[in-house]
């Protein structure tokens, strides 16, 4: 096959990235004339087969070993690196999820083929695809040149392909193997966990007042939160605010933290990194302050002003409460 | 414990871009460089490492244009024991594997048992170079981390998963850890280790010297992104905008 899949297993449903990575394989594909298959391995390699085989796709490989029943970075990386050798894929797909992260580069070094991560766009260049990543805190787009002479590994950001667009179908399924060798596999790995819920379930608040480095100092929070508490709003933050201890963590809105979808989402000296984006672009109603006219979150906004924020909230409450 | 830890410059979170005359890179001149925010991070899990068992060193190491000798003289003043900077020039590297190679020659007879880079470098976002470095010299990796524990011949720590879900894992030594933020809190460098950094020992050598393969990837042109969304922009004097706001809130989306 031309294009292979690698998919992420997410408790035995296949990860709603690797979805979206099917669908973009599906529309290059018939884009560029290129056959698709798809890898189903690890634990659940069976339940994810039975899933994939139901997509329009040439066809999917599962691959069960006993090194790869709970992820590793060494086993996943190894078996990988091994699937794209005996297969020689021109691409091979991912959805850039942390475990995509965390594994994928060791294949990028052990294959020595250029892994271009987080792509949020291709185009179409002397009949093949160009890919594109953000750069530069998300205010530039770069084009990706990779080198000649083998496979390519890319990864695609979050909702860079919706998979409501996933063509249905049938597959052949085929099984493979890998040899991994015990010694290789040099890490133990414990159950996941969730730490202690903190009460605020952001993710059915109406009203969101949300901040961002932009706040400047800790002092600085009790301004939105005169905001927030003046219209029944919940606070939320960025990620920098959390990791300075000024917000306990379940504040946090983002890939790392919470999913939000209010009816206003007033975001205060945030910047719009893709991490936060993926948290907030399900709001109703975006209201971005913010000094920098070219932060990318505008991008996402309903409502903009270019301003101080530190200037402008405490008169908004004033003004709110009248 | 002898540990490396990776650090870069990047242009500040604020800063203005525009794309140099040919397209390839952009004008660097004017901009504000700082340390790559994870990279503080790592810096400063080090340290405490250092700190915690009361003896090893901690090695600096940055790749990049004579600028960086700011971010190396930063980290020696926060505590860091000597650097070590791989310089080079435009035009900018852009290919991880390179830099990571570069970097892997560099400390391969260090006999490093941790290196810590940072989860990923905001102007290029690869978010591999730490774990290709790992690979290279045949270390344990692992990204996301969000917490250290020093065992015996080994290293246990908490990854953070998707959602705010986390996972311990046990790892052999030597190990290359990619840090995310918000694993402690950065310390500021104090006078006397500012003074201090001055006497400590920064390494020079050139990439052209430690790099012996051609990259993998490279950028091709750069562009500015383009709006999705149809945004109304509020202007005006501050009270201007904060009427127009409240309307917004009020007769716009309804807020009650
Ligand atoms: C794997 C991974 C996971 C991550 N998970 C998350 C996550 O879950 N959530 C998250 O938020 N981030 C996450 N991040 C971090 C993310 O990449 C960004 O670094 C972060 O979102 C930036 O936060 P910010 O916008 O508050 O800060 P910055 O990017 O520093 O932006 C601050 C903004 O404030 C503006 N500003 C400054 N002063 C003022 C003022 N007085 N008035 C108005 N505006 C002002 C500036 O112009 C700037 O745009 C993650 C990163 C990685 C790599
Ligand atoms: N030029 C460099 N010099 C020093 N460290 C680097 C360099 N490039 C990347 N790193 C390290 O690798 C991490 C990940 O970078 P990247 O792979 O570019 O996202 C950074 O946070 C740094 O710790």
């Amino acid at each position: 096959m031309d294009i292979l899949v690698v998919l992420e297993d997410k408790n035995g449903m296949i990860h709603r990235m690797s979805q979206e990575a099917i669908t973009g394989a599906q529309r290059i594909g018939s884009e560029f004339n290129l056959s698709v298959g798809i890898l189903a391995m690890g634990g659940n390699a069976a339940a994810l087969s039975d899933q994939a085989a139901q997509y329009d796709v040439n066809e999917v490989l599962t691959l069960e070993n006993e090194h790869l029943n709970h992820y590793t970075a060494d086993g996943y990386g190894a078996a990988v690196a091994q699937v794209v050798t005996n297969e020689n894929p021109k691409y091979v797909f991912f959805g850039h999820t942390y475990q995509v992260r965390d594994y994928v580069p060791r294949v990028s070094a052990k294959l020595k083929r250029p892994f271009l991560n987080d792509a949020v766009s291709y185009s179409s260049e002397g009949g093949n695809p160009v890919f594109s990543k953000q750069v530069l805190n998300a205010k530039l787009v770069a084009a990706l040149q990779p080198n000649d002479g083998g496979t390519i590994l890319i990864s695609f950001q979050s909702a860079a392909f919706s998979s409501e667009n996933i063509q249905s179908g049938s597959a052949n399924v085929r099984s493979i193997s890998v040899d991994i060798d015990s010694a290789e596999i040099k890490t133990v790995t414990e159950d996941p966990f969730q730490e202690e819920a903190g009460g605020v379930d952001l993710s059915s608040a109406e009203l969101i007042v949300s901040i961002g480095r932009g706040i400047g100092k800790e002092e600085n929070i009790l301004l939105a939160q005169e905001l927030a508490n003046t219209i029944g709003a919940e606070i939320a933050s960025s990620r920098p605010v959390v990791d300075s201890g000024w917000l306990p963590s379940h504040h946090q809105v983002g890939s790392s933290g919470q999913t939000v979808s209010p009816k206003l989402y007033l975001a205060l000296g945030i910047s719009g990194a893709i991490q936060h984006v993926v948290g907030m672009k399900g709001s109703k109603n975006i209201v971005v302050i913010n000094k920098d006219p070219d932060a990318p979150l505008f991008e996402l906004a309903d409502y903009g002003v270019v301003g101080d924020m530190l200037e402008i909230v405490p008169k908004l409450t004033e003004a709110l409460d009248r | 414990m002898k540990i490396c830890v990776l650090v870069k410059q990047v242009p500040g979170s604020e800063a203005q871009f525009s794309v140099s005359a040919d397209g390839s890179w952009i004008q660097e001149t004017g901009l504000p460089f700082e340390m790559n925010e994870s990279d503080n991070y790592a810096l400063e899990e080090a340290l405490q490492i250092r700190e915690q068992k009361d003896e090893g060193e901690v090695v600096v190491v940055s790749l990049g244009p004579d600028r960086c000798q700011k971010v190396i003289r930063e980290a020696l003043a926060k505590g860091a024991d000597r650097a070590i900077h791989i310089k080079e020039d435009a035009p900018y590297n852009t290919d991880p594997f390179s830099i990571a190679t570069a970097l892997a020659n560099t400390i391969k007879d260090e006999k490093f048992e941790l290196v810590l880079s940072g989860l990923q470098s905001d102007d290029l976002g690869f978010g591999q170079t730490g774990v290709i470095l790992g690979e290279i010299l045949g270390m344990t990796t692992a990204t996301l981390v969000v917490g250290t524990e020093i065992q015996d011949g080994k290293i246990k720590v908490k990854r953070e998963l998707e959602s705010g879900w986390f996972q311990w894992q046990t790892m052999d030594l030597p190990a290359s850890l990619a840090i995310q933020s918000g694993l402690n809190q950065p310390r500021y460098p104090s006078l006397k280790g500012i003074m201090g950094a001055k006497k400590k020992e920064i390494k020079e050598s050139l990439f052209v010297d430690m790099c012996d393969i051609d990259g993998l990837q490279s950028f091709n042109g750069l562009s500015v992104q383009r709006a999705e969304k149809q945004t109304e922009m509020i202007e005006g004097t501050v009270d201007q905008v904060v009427s127009k706001l409240v309307d917004v809130f009020k007769n716009e989306i309804r807020i009650n």
